[in-house]
């Protein structure tokens, strides 16, 4: 059992609000005594995560799992999910508009950060149905 | 040598947009505008300088734990930036020079 369990749900289209859950999970990292750098690890991967199914999924559900030596991030969406998961993890790659691109986002560095600082990132997508994305982050 | 965000601040000749922390000590820099890059690269507690002025930035300031961000080419920051910089405690200032002219001030 995790020591402390969250859900969050993810508004789409909303930049302002992007990342409270990630903050809220900053929080509560800080509370149990996790060190900086492992919190700066979990936050990030969250932080890219929860902006791309801003960005790209219309929004979605984070659900948080803190153990005592690791957590576990799930991000699930019913976006239009990833044709080529492969291409997507290329550094550089990115489907971003525009728009995105002048706040920003849009770098094509989120999933290769997301994989850079968690120690293991699962990615399943269906075209048409949606993409879940879990991390988990082992704490040093 | 080892400056502090008040010492910059100093030499830069910067304007104050939010400052929580003046003594906090500033290890490095970074400079560049796409936040994943800030968020991958940029080393902590350092100084960031970029021209993006939207509330994000707080957001990316906080999660890779800069010091001081420095807004350059004399960029208004959005209101949303600036009570969000309050909120998180985030060092943030600006600067009338381009990145490039603000990283060489912030060097000498």
């Amino acid at each position: 059992m995790s020591a402390l369990h969250l859900e969050f749900d993810v508004a789409g289209d909303n930049f302002l609000s992007a990342g409270s859950a990630t903050d809220r999970v900053k929080n509560e990292l800080r509370k149990l005594g996790v060190s900086s750098a492992d919190i700066r690890r979990v936050a990030i991967s969250m932080y890219e995560g929860e902006i791309n199914m801003v960005i790209h999924a219309g929004g979605g559900k984070a659900i948080v799992d803190i153990y005592v030596d690791k957590s576990v991030v799930k991000l699930i969406d019913h976006g239009k999910g990833i044709k080529d998961i492969e291409l997507a993890m290329k550094p550089g790659y990115s489907t971003a508009n525009e728009e995105i691109r002048n706040l920003g986002f849009g770098a094509g560095m989120g999933l290769p950060n997301m994989k850079k600082y968690a120690d293991e990132l699962i990615i399943e997508s269906e075209v048409g149905k949606g993409t879940t994305v879990t991390m988990i982050v082992n704490f040093s | 040598m080892e400056l502090t965000v008040a010492d910059l601040i100093a030499k830069l000749n910067a304007k104050e947009i939010c400052i929580s922390d003046s003594a906090r000590k500033v290890k490095g820099g970074y400079a560049g505008d796409f936040l994943s890059n800030v968020m991958g690269k940029a080393p902590t507690d350092c100084c960031w300088f970029t021209v993006m002025a939207n509330v994000n930035v707080v957001a990316v300031a906080t999660l890779a734990d800069v010091s001081l961000v420095v807004i350059c080419e004399g960029v208004e920051p959005d209101d949303s930036l600036v009570q969000k910089a309050k909120v998180q405690g985030v060092n943030i200032v600006s600067v009338k020079e381009d990145v490039y002219n603000a990283v060489i001030k912030s060097v000498r």
